[in-house]
């Protein structure tokens, strides 16, 4: 039932460009763009940028996700430091991700580095609040244990805390992963001509409307189904345990 | 003395980072082409508040952001409540919603320029159609979740449809609408400057793309001072208005 808002929108936008009253410059129409999506598909364009879009969103993850856990796991063993730099954090945090583009445009030039620098920034933020409030909220028990046995901090950390932090942390990894994705391809419209977004633009400024609004549905089915995904993995993950 | 251990103890972790800054700057770990000390970047903003060049920029971009955020929250609202009127208007309509949201506002851009042109109404349209899925999934969720109770207490008192939606629905869907609220601010802001970059439209972000292509980078650190400071007021503000306004909730 959910098909028919979208169907109708498609049909109504189809019989208005048909007869003259959407511009065919900017709004195309969606049996023109769904045949110009499928072309894109079949010689591996589409498939292409999104290789390209995906790695530095991939790439993004990871930075974050290294920096993230291992930052949040000492703020979340150390409750002083935690007070201490919540000031910092607090003023750090609101820098819209996309103010840094200039920067690392400056800094990376177009490469997928620019992008993903951007992207684990936006990042970075979720997966450190998550693994810090994670790592603090485990067993005290577990703690005294490894204090007891005299493990070292790298051990206590990698063996006690983040084993135990490790739902917590997986669910901040999977808002991030989110997040990298819409980034990533906001910095790709913006300045870094690879990727999907660099399609849009592209096909915007060449006035391919038909390729513009294919890639922008192709834009929205991938992000749909990546968050689906990850949904879907969370749940049998947490199932599991 | 207690009083005033942890503030100052945040103060201290503040100013070594600052310090950790200004130090890796001047120990040229990276090209200062790139990377200005603090010193620079701030003395950079100082200049941009004494001669003025700050204001007519971030007028702008505020200006563009809480336009098209409020555009958001009045369409996401009336629709949210319109939608969640009846099952039938929600198994239509929340699909596509949930399809929309996860979708990169940015990622609009380029056909709304097509479409609108180069201009302050195309952006206000892209930043409004970003902070509205956020909103209106508050809203629907909101509305739904009104306590039966209720429901039954308005039948009884022979409530018309609009007493119960501004008396019973509204306050009950605030929180969640709020919520909805406080995610697309930082949208708004996000999506802003985005457009102007890619856009040329002036505004904060025009103006440090400019400084890129110039090599200020003490220029763009500045922007970036001014960015997040903006972005911190602006959630400041809205937990100040959430605070107020539900005050009557119970904690």
């Amino acid at each position: 039932m959910g098909s028919v808002v979208p169907l109708s929108v498609l049909a109504l936008w189809e019989i208005l460009s048909r007869i003259g009253l959407l511009s065919e410059d900017g709004f195309s129409r969606p049996t023109a763009f769904l045949a110009a999506g499928a072309k894109a598909l079949a010689d591996g364009t589409l498939l292409e940028q999104t290789a390209q879009t995906f790695s530095a969103a991939a790439q993004a993850l990871l930075m974050s996700s290294i920096l993230g856990i291992g930052i949040g796991a000492i703020l979340g063993l150390f409750r002083p430091l935690e007070r201490a730099a919540q000031l910092t954090v607090d003023a750090l945090r609101p820098i819209p991700s996309v103010a840094l583009i200039p920067l690392s445009l400056l800094i990376f030039g177009f490469s997928r580095n620019m992008s993903a620098a951007v992207a684990a920034f936006a990042c970075f933020w979720p997966i450190l609040i998550v693994t810090t409030s994670a790592v603090r909220g485990i067993d005290p028990r577990l703690t005294e244990v490894g204090r007891m046995l005299g493990f070292s901090l790298l051990h206590r950390i990698l063996k006690l805390a983040l084993p135990a932090a490790i739902p917590g942390i997986m669910v901040g990894i999977r808002v991030a992963a989110g997040i990298a994705i819409v980034v990533t391809v906001t910095t790709e419209i913006v300045s870094n001509p690879r990727g999907l977004g660099h399609g849009m633009n592209l096909a915007a400024q060449s006035l391919q409307a038909d390729l513009m609004w294919a890639t922008l549905l192709w834009v929205g089915v991938v992000g749909w189904l990546v968050n689906w995904g990850l949904e879907r993995l969370e749940r049998r993950w947490l199932y599991l345990r | 003395m207690k009083k005033f251990f942890w503030p100052l103890a945040s103060l201290a972790f503040f100013a070594a980072t600052l310090i950790a800054w200004k130090l890796a700057a001047d120990a040229r770990l990276i090209n200062p082409l790139w990377f200005p000390g603090p010193d620079r970047a701030f003395a950079k903003l100082w200049e941009w508040i004494a001669t003025g060049a700050l204001w007519e920029p971030l007028g702008k971009t505020v200006w563009r952001m809480f336009a098209g955020w409020l555009a958001a929250c009045v369409v996401g609202v009336a629709l949210g409540a319109a939608i969640a009127s009846s099952s039938i208007t929600r198994k239509l309509f929340q699909p596509s919603a949930e399809f929309l949201r996860p979708l990169p506002a940015s990622a609009v851009l380029p056909p709304a320029i097509l479409i609108l042109g180069l201009s302050d109404a195309m952006i206000v349209f892209v930043v409004a159609f970003g902070c509205v899925w956020p909103i209106l999934l508050g809203a629907i969720h909101g509305f739904r979740a009104l306590d039966p109770r209720l429901l039954e207490v308005s039948k009884l008192l022979n409530f018309s449809s609009r007493a119960r939606v501004l008396k019973f629905q509204l306050p009950s869907a605030l929180p969640d609408i709020f919520a909805g609220m406080r995610v697309s601010i930082a949208i708004a802001l996000i999506v802003t400057v985005a457009s102007e970059m890619l856009s040329s439209q002036p505004g904060v972000g025009y103006l440090m793309l400019v400084a890129a292509r110039a090599f200020r980078s003490a220029d763009i650190f500045a922007g970036i001072i001014v960015l997040g400071f903006l972005g911190f007021a602006t959630n400041a503000l809205l937990h100040k208005l959430e605070d107020r306004l539900l005050r009557w909730r119970v904690p």
